[in-house]
């Protein structure tokens, strides 16, 4: 009877995490949602704690105030722009957690001298593949991003041949331990483990840093995945569960990346994109060399902006790296006060994960109602006054939708080009993440405000307070 | 009667839809928090370790056991911390201020 009550626990607690996240669907609800998972995962905790004849409480109390520490402290002191690092620690810490589940599982068996069931020792492998894989994937993403791992491909030859032959031993690995009885198997099973810990490794450092959005999107599925296989491993329908939301949920969002650069998962995990110095796009009329581009000073582009009808900024990673977020929302108040009409416009990958501009545009108070999607805000470009963009450049680049050849052919766009007046803060004419030239800069309508994103960004708010 | 196996299958496949119907309804500005909030759902395992640490009777089962319930709590605090942190910032614009 105690166990059925405690297996009615754990459905709450699923019941609670579902519910949590449909209040994920308005910015007003989130909070109280977040709160909501919380709690359910609070009484799937209790519920193992009194439920599953634990004999000692001294090592989960050690091992939980070590991590309660770490988890709160990272959670309070990383700043806005770091979250794609962070969540990908977390993913791959998730990932582990999971193979760990896994791994002392199995060596219990080992231990007891006991057969294995097929399904069990799937579940098994399943477990200590996925979350293994999910952990040094993570930290290499992780250090991809911090910048202490090359954000650059690493490629070398025959990588996908060789990381085919690794999965390939690793399966035979995985289903020689789910047939054999698992005492003596030991040296396989410790084999499995490492295999699947390189081979995180080396499916990651092959991919760019301009891809890592899709990659932690992906790990953050895999996390779910390897949650869910040690739901099988212990036969525990919470983990089952919630497991299949983080996977729903991660694939979701690597689709929803996938599309905003116009590329296949295919394409990103094997691609190798933005490597070198990268590709240079033949799109508009050869080499930038040949065109001029034209230059504003702050005082002009104030007075442009302050006397339009409708504003519409385009932010990108550039305004978060300069910190001139909050630089960013005093010109647009300011403009808002002069009754300009200021709208926000973000691109699914403006920022280095799915929805970080979002959250860096909210840390600088910008109302997230004043934010709006590429699909909602091209049909009004005509109507635009003044496209600000600031930091941005792939993402506003109109060769991606005139040049076939281009690189980022295809990559939906926000169309500043087709506002009646574009400015492009920029420090200079490089080009950017994806190492694709940028004929929006020669337009005959655009016009380029230079240097650091914070300092022309001040200049803008003091001459507009001047006019 | 099916086996406890497939009660897991169905329970999963079943489940992968209702994140897909709950998920799509998020909308992007949520993203990031709905990673970070998911995320810290995906430290359910912590069931798992506490399990292990809590009855575990030799030094490797201990040391594997503390280390998973440590990796799986920095996981749910810090996921479910953080994302609160991010979603308090998110606000609408005040009633009041310039409508146009």
């Amino acid at each position: 009877m105690g166990g059925t009550l405690f297996q009615l626990a754990y459905l709450v607690s699923a019941v609670l995490f579902i519910v949590g996240l449909q209040r994920l669907s308005s910015p007003e609800t989130a909070r109280g949602g977040n709160t909501i998972a919380a709690v359910g995962m609070l009484i799937a905790i209790v519920a193992t704690l009194l439920g599953e004849h634990i004999l000692s409480f001294t090592w989960i109390v050690v091992g939980a105030v070590i991590g309660s520490g770490a988890g709160l402290l990272m959670a309070q002191m990383v700043p806005m722009t770091a979250m794609p690092q962070m969540v990908a620690v977390f993913n791959g810490f998730g990932g582990a957690a999971s193979a760990l589940v896994a791994i002392a599982d199995y060596l219990e068996l080992v231990k007891g001298h006991e057969g294995i069931e097929v399904a069990h020792g799937v579940s098994i492998m399943a477990g200590v593949l996925i979350g293994s894989v999910t952990f040094t994937g993570s930290m290499i993403a992780y250090g991809k991003l911090q910048g202490f791992v090359t954000e650059k491909p690493v490629t070398y030859p025959l990588q996908k041949t060789s990381n085919f032959i690794l999965l390939i031993a690793m399966l035979a690995a995985g289903t020689w331990l789910s047939l054999t009885p698992p005492a003596g198997q030991e040296g396989i099973f410790y084999f499995l483990i490492a295999a699947s810990l390189v081979l995180g490794v080396l499916v990651v450092i092959p991919i760019g840093g301009a891809d890592m959005p899709v990659v932690i999107a992906l790990l953050n599925s895999y996390s779910g995945l390897a949650a869910s296989a040690a739901g099988f491993v212990l036969e525990n329908m919470s983990l089952i569960i919630s497991g299949a939301l983080v996977g729903a949920s991660g694939l979701i969002l690597t689709g929803i990346m996938c599309r905003g650069m116009n590329r296949s998962l295919g394409n990103v995990l094997f691609g190798a994109f933005g490597g070198g110095g990268g590709p240079q796009a033949a799109g508009g009329g050869g080499p930038g060399g040949d065109r001029t581009a034209r230059e504003i000073n702050p005082e002009s582009a104030a007075m442009m902006l302050a006397y339009a009808r409708q504003v519409v900024v385009v932010p990108g990673y550039g305004l978060a790296v300069a910190q001139a977020q909050h630089k960013l929302r005093e010109l647009g108040d300011l403009l808002g006060r002069k009754g300009v009409t200021v709208k926000y416009a973000i691109h699914p990958v403006a920022g280095r994960m799915p929805g970080h501009m979002n959250v860096l545009l909210a840390e600088a108070n910008v109302p997230y109602d004043q934010l709006y999607e590429i699909e909602d805000v091209n049909p009004e470009m005509a109507d635009t006054d003044v496209a600000l963009v600031v930091g941005a450049n792939d993402v506003v680049n109109p060769a991606a939708r005139d040049d076939p050849t281009s690189p980022i052919a295809g990559m939906p766009i926000i169309e500043v080009d087709r506002a009646k007046q574009c400015i492009v803060m920029k420090r200079s004419l490089n080009p950017g993440f994806a190492g694709v030239d940028n004929p929006l800069f020669y337009l005959p309508n655009n016009s380029m405000l230079f240097g650091d994103a914070a300092d022309s960004l001040a200049a803008l708010v003091r001459e507009v307070k001047e006019l | 009667m099916i086996g406890p196996l497939l009660v897991g299958v169905y329970v999963f496949v079943l489940a992968m839809f209702v994140g897909w119907q709950v998920i799509t309804k998020v909308p992007p500005t949520l993203h990031t928090p709905l990673m970070s909030g998911s995320n810290a759902i995906s430290g359910i395992s912590i069931v798992g370790a506490l399990v292990i640490a809590g009855t575990a009777s030799d030094t490797l089962m201990t040391v594997l056991g503390v280390a998973a319930v440590a990796l799986a709590t920095v996981n749910v605090v810090g996921g479910f911390v953080v994302t609160d942190r991010m979603l308090k910032m998110f606000h609408r614009r005040p009633s009041g201020g310039s409508e146009d």
